[in-house]
């Protein structure tokens, strides 16, 4: 089963940290990337811009709406995602935990559906 | 029949013949025919759950015991909220129908389908699995589950008593226990609810007032219900791992003992406030500390507690180690403020007779 892990933080906790921090973090992930891919777990994971470079489009009555920004302000952001396949819930939630951002932030684990039919 | 006679084969030359052996290989048979109906009607239901969840394998040849085991842990699975876990291991596991979940926990009968409804998608869909955890993750996902089964006890426990819910929590933690015989913890729920059970009929008056345990009537205490929780808990201790149940089992245990064993019971408390420290803990630490060593030391600590300033049961403990140091005037005080704090008619009925012999 296919879980995707969204990793939401403080927006803007990022810039306030010390280089030394910064390294610190990117470490932790590239350790994190590491140990998923040799466990064959890994379908795909990227890193998102901060939420200054979000920009949203909403379409009404045909019209085009893209405004600065994202679409309603939250104290946690989406800064990136894991999408993983394991057996169960348990394995992915096991994954999540390990995250680095999980220390501060959330993770949020989705299933993914792969049965378009048996989607209620 | 044939079962009852395999459970006397099992249990007597343990526990000895009972009195009359006809009657009892009768009663057990009756016990066990109804305890089989009630799983099968589970087994139903939880036949459809599984035939809605195309990611689960159907195993219809795992045997019963086990099966039940990984509902039990699927039920309570942490990714699910604390309500819809209880309310699915009702129905999946002990087999209650919706409108017997619904009337317990005081919810319409639509809101408590609709809970199910959505407990059983998520089991589906985020792939809960129907598995015994992995041992890694089995201490904390026991605690999830002992802590669902005390729940609906304490649901039941009232006031207002529920019978039938106290009823079901016992039969959840006796199937816990003899799926899990190496978990002490799950031996010390299982006593620990026996034990609380057995004063079912002392603790609330024919008029439905709650009975202090110093004044109830022995005789209303249920004698085989405090044997079989001795023998519960003599089950996990021997297992050689205390943990909080056990303990709190420990404790009732001791209360029915004539006298009962105060300076035993506080040592006990304190053991419990060292694995779960909680100022309710230290509460019933000091009341008896108080009961052990006199009204001064149990108010002492009683005190020095902070956080419980809306707790009834903390102003009334007060007010009641404050009249027996002759401080009537500061015990009114107290009984009042837990007067205004009490949750329930039937507190505050019991709240009101105190207050009128300290004289307001």
């Amino acid at each position: 089963m296919q879980y995707m892990l969204l990793i939401y933080g403080s927006g803007d906790s990022w810039e306030t940290l010390t280089p030394e921090q910064q390294q610190e973090i990117g470490a932790a992930y590239f350790a994190f990337t590491e140990e998923l891919q040799s466990a064959g777990k890994m379908v795909a994971g990227d890193a998102l811009q901060p939420i200054t470079t979000a920009t949203s489009i909403r379409v009404r009555d045909g019209e085009t709406l893209t405004t600065d920004g994202p679409f309603a302000e939250t104290k946690e952001v989406l800064g990136g995602y894991y999408l993983i396949d394991v057996d169960t819930i348990d394995e992915a939630l096991d994954w999540a935990a390990k995250i680095p951002g999980a220390k501060h932030g959330t993770i949020e684990v989705r299933p993914v559906v792969t049965d378009y039919e048996t989607v209620s | 029949m044939q079962d009852a006679f395999v459970r006397a084969a099992e249990r007597w030359p343990r526990d000895g013949v009972p009195d009359n052996p006809g009657a009892w290989i009768v009663a057990t048979a009756r016990n066990r025919a109804i305890d089989r109906i009630r799983r099968e009607r589970t087994l139903v239901r939880k036949t459809e759950l599984l035939a809605r969840a195309a990611e689960l394998p159907e195993d219809e040849e795992a045997t019963i015991p086990d099966e039940r085991l990984e509902l039990i842990f699927a039920c309570c699975h942490p990714a699910l909220a604390p309500e819809a876990q209880v309310a699915l291991t009702l129905s999946l596991v002990g087999g209650l129908t919706t409108p017997e979940i619904a009337r317990a926990f005081l919810v319409p009968e639509p809101t408590l389908a609709q809970r199910l409804v959505r407990a059983k998608r998520k089991i589906r869909d985020a792939g809960i699995p129907l598995r015994v955890p992995a041992e890694h993750l089995m201490p904390d996902r026991l605690r999830l589950v002992l802590a669902t089964i005390y729940l609906v006890f304490n649901a039941g426990y009232g006031p207002p008593v529920r019978r039938e819910l106290c009823g079901e929590a016992i039969r959840l933690a006796a199937v816990l226990a003899t799926l899990m015989p190496d978990e002490p913890e799950a031996h010390g729920l299982h006593a620990l609810l026996l034990l609380q059970d057995a004063r079912r009929d002392a603790r609330v008056s024919p008029a439905g007032e709650l009975v202090l345990l110093a004044d109830q009537d022995r005789n209303l205490w249920d004698a085989s219900g405090i044997e079989q929780g001795r023998r519960a808990l003599e089950r996990g201790l021997a297992l050689r791992i205390p943990g909080p149940y056990q303990l709190q089992a420990a404790i009732a245990s001791l209360h029915y003992e004539e006298p009962a064993d105060w300076a035993q019971i506080a040592l006990l408390y304190g053991r419990l406030a060292e694995l779960t420290p909680t100022p309710v803990i230290e509460l019933n630490r000091a009341v008896a500390v108080a009961m052990a060593d006199g009204p001064e030391p149990g108010l002492e600590i009683v005190d020095g507690l902070t956080g419980l300033e809306r707790y009834h049961l903390w102003h009334s403990t007060r007010a009641d180690l404050l009249h027996r140091l002759g401080r009537d005037g500061e015990a009114a005080a107290a009984y009042s403020r837990a007067l205004e704090l009490a949750p329930s008619e039937t507190e505050r009925t019991f709240l009101q007779s105190r207050l009128s012999t300290v004289g307001s």
